[in-house]
């Protein structure tokens, strides 16, 4: 009787209670972990079947791309462009102070093509479209339209997953490329007020900046985070049960582990291609 | 019985046969040792307190979810179920999502051309009694309209089975009659077989061949609906009566007393 008096006052204390939640959170974890890496291998198991019949479904993959491409283009565009607008007019007046002039377009050019660009549109493409797929499958998920899809024997991954996923490899490097250039011509502007860096100066140390590895690495990088994004918030989306309370943290989750994998992809690069 | 009703009595086929089904979620047992059959072209009602399981049978038959044990056969074709909240493509109009099944499936993609899709989608809308509404998004219509696109969408493929989750659920009594009717409409037309889950009384006795009730993880009446009208046990009783006092204990409520 004592003892199991004992356990339910245990069971009340702030202890137990912090370790059952840090057991949960270290649950869902290894669960993410394990939903993704199965997605992951149903998503690239469709998409070389696709490759292999030459069997697209055009019309999804376009719809998507367009989505991905035109819904997130002024945020990224505002995101990129404003952050290389501050780095320009904190860098440039001090580069100019110690002489540096000709330098600023060079490091402005280094910086957008190996990290900010990348970087920056990922953050944007992640708060814009990520938490819409994740929203939206959620949605689909506790509105029973998933269970809808395979009662009409669609595949749910290859019918959601596939085309965004695809959209997000291919419509990402196009957004980073309009973006870093953007984020260039910010940058140039912000030296020129901040600093009166001459766009020749700017131009002709830019110009000598830009290295096609550096180019080359950048948009495989943010090839690898569009397919990223959208494979985590779709996988986080089709995760999600219960009601409202369901899809908001399903779209939290997606955000916060695309911020976190994009991170650790970025780290993968920068040691695989500049140490 | 004559020798002619015999006869027809034994080619009439299984449709839907469920043996010792047995499924439990998280360690509670929700079916236990389940087992029931439909005849082909029938209407079985499956009634029951919330939580009974009852959804849980469609899942397992339509295949969304696997049992723990037990055996389900159902003959070969389509299966097609309608939701009890429609689950409608709320991205999709009405004519993209009564033309899913023929436009994303596999075995029906690139089969039909467009002209035919439209003449299949009108078709299956007749069928319900919705003509014209083709362009609509699933918000602009009410809900006994969206029930009805469901079915819509759930017949496009031509079914021999289709499974209705709660059906009136939700709707007021003259749409109530519209969708049962409906029911009975397609079953005529389609000589579908059918099971409803239901806590209608009216459907039951307009729709259903059969009736079995679940309480308490198995099958405490099966018979038909005039007879569990008519009598049936003390479980069925309780139901129609929709008293507290009786066999049956809604969790949480153990004596009336408590609902005070």
């Amino acid at each position: 009787m004592n003892y199991t008096r004992a356990i339910e006052i245990f069971k009340q204390s702030a202890t137990y209670n912090l370790a059952k939640l840090l057991l949960n959170q270290a649950q869902d974890f290894f669960e993410t972990i394990g939903e993704i890496s199965i997605r992951t291998v149903q998503v690239l198991k469709f998409i070389l079947l696709d490759i292999a019949k030459l069997n697209f479904n055009k019309k999804l993959i376009i719809e998507q791309c367009s989505r991905f491409a035109v819904d997130s283009l002024p945020i990224t565009l505002s995101i990129v462009g404003m952050c290389s607008i501050i780095i320009s007019m904190q860098v440039a007046p001090e580069m100019v102070k110690q002489g540096g002039e000709k330098f600023v377009g060079m490091l402005m050019g280094v910086v957008m093509t190996r990290e900010l660009g990348a970087i920056m549109s990922g953050f944007a493409i992640i708060s814009m479209i990520g938490s819409a797929y994740a929203s939206e499958i959620a949605t689909m998920r506790v509105t029973e339209q998933i269970d809808a899809l395979k009662v009409l024997k669609v595949n749910p991954v290859e019918y959601l997953f596939v085309p965004r996923v695809i959209a997000g490899f291919l419509m990402m490097p196009v957004i980073v490329i309009i973006s870093s250039t953007f984020g260039l011509l910010c940058g140039g502007i912000a030296a020129y007020l901040s600093a009166h860096v001459s766009k020749l100066n700017y131009i002709s140390s830019l110009w000598q900046g830009l290295y096609v590895k550096d180019i080359t690495v950048g948009l495989a990088k943010s090839a690898c985070f569009g397919a990223t994004i959208a494979l985590i918030s779709c996988t986080c989306g089709y995760l999600a049960y219960g009601g409202a309370k369901g899809v908001g943290l399903s779209t939290t989750k997606s955000v916060v582990w695309s911020f976190v994998a994009i991170c650790i992809i970025d780290y993968i690069f920068a040691a695989l291609f500049f140490f | 019985m004559t020798t002619e009703k015999l006869f027809k009595e034994s080619i009439k086929k299984m449709s839907i046969e469920v043996k010792n089904l047995t499924k439990s979620f998280k360690g509670k047992t929700i079916l236990d040792d389940i087992s029931f059959k439909v005849e082909d072209g029938e209407i079985l009602a499956v009634v029951g307190l919330s939580g009974a399981g009852k959804s849980t049978i469609l899942k397992l038959i339509c295949g969304l979810t696997k049992p723990d044990s037990g055996e389900i056969t159902v003959s070969p074709g389509d299966i097609a179920m309608a939701f009890q909240y429609s689950a409608l493509f709320d991205s999709l109009n009405v004519f993209d999502n009564i033309a899913f099944a023929l436009t994303e499936r596999k075995e029906f993609k690139n089969k039909y051309t467009k002209e035919e899709l439209k003449e299949i989608v009108a078709q299956k809308l007749k069928l319900v009694g919705l003509e014209g509404i083709e362009e609509k998004m699933p918000h602009e219509l009410s809900g006994g309209m969206q029930k009805r696109v469901s079915f819509a969408r759930a017949i496009v493929t031509n079914p021999n089975t289709i499974l209705y989750d709660e059906p009136t659920a939700g709707l007021d009594p003259v749409s109530s009659t519209i969708i049962e009717d409906y029911i009975v409409r397609l079953k005529e037309q389609l000589k579908a077989t059918s099971i409803i889950v239901t806590h209608q009384l009216s459907t039951i006795q307009r729709c259903a061949d059969k009736v079995i009730m679940l309480y308490n993880t198995k099958v405490v009446y099966s018979g038909t609906p005039q007879d569990m009208i008519n009598g049936g046990n003390e479980y069925t009783r309780q139901f129609i009566d929709a008293c507290i006092e009786g066999p049956m204990k809604v969790a949480g409520i153990e004596n009336p007393e408590q609902v005070n």
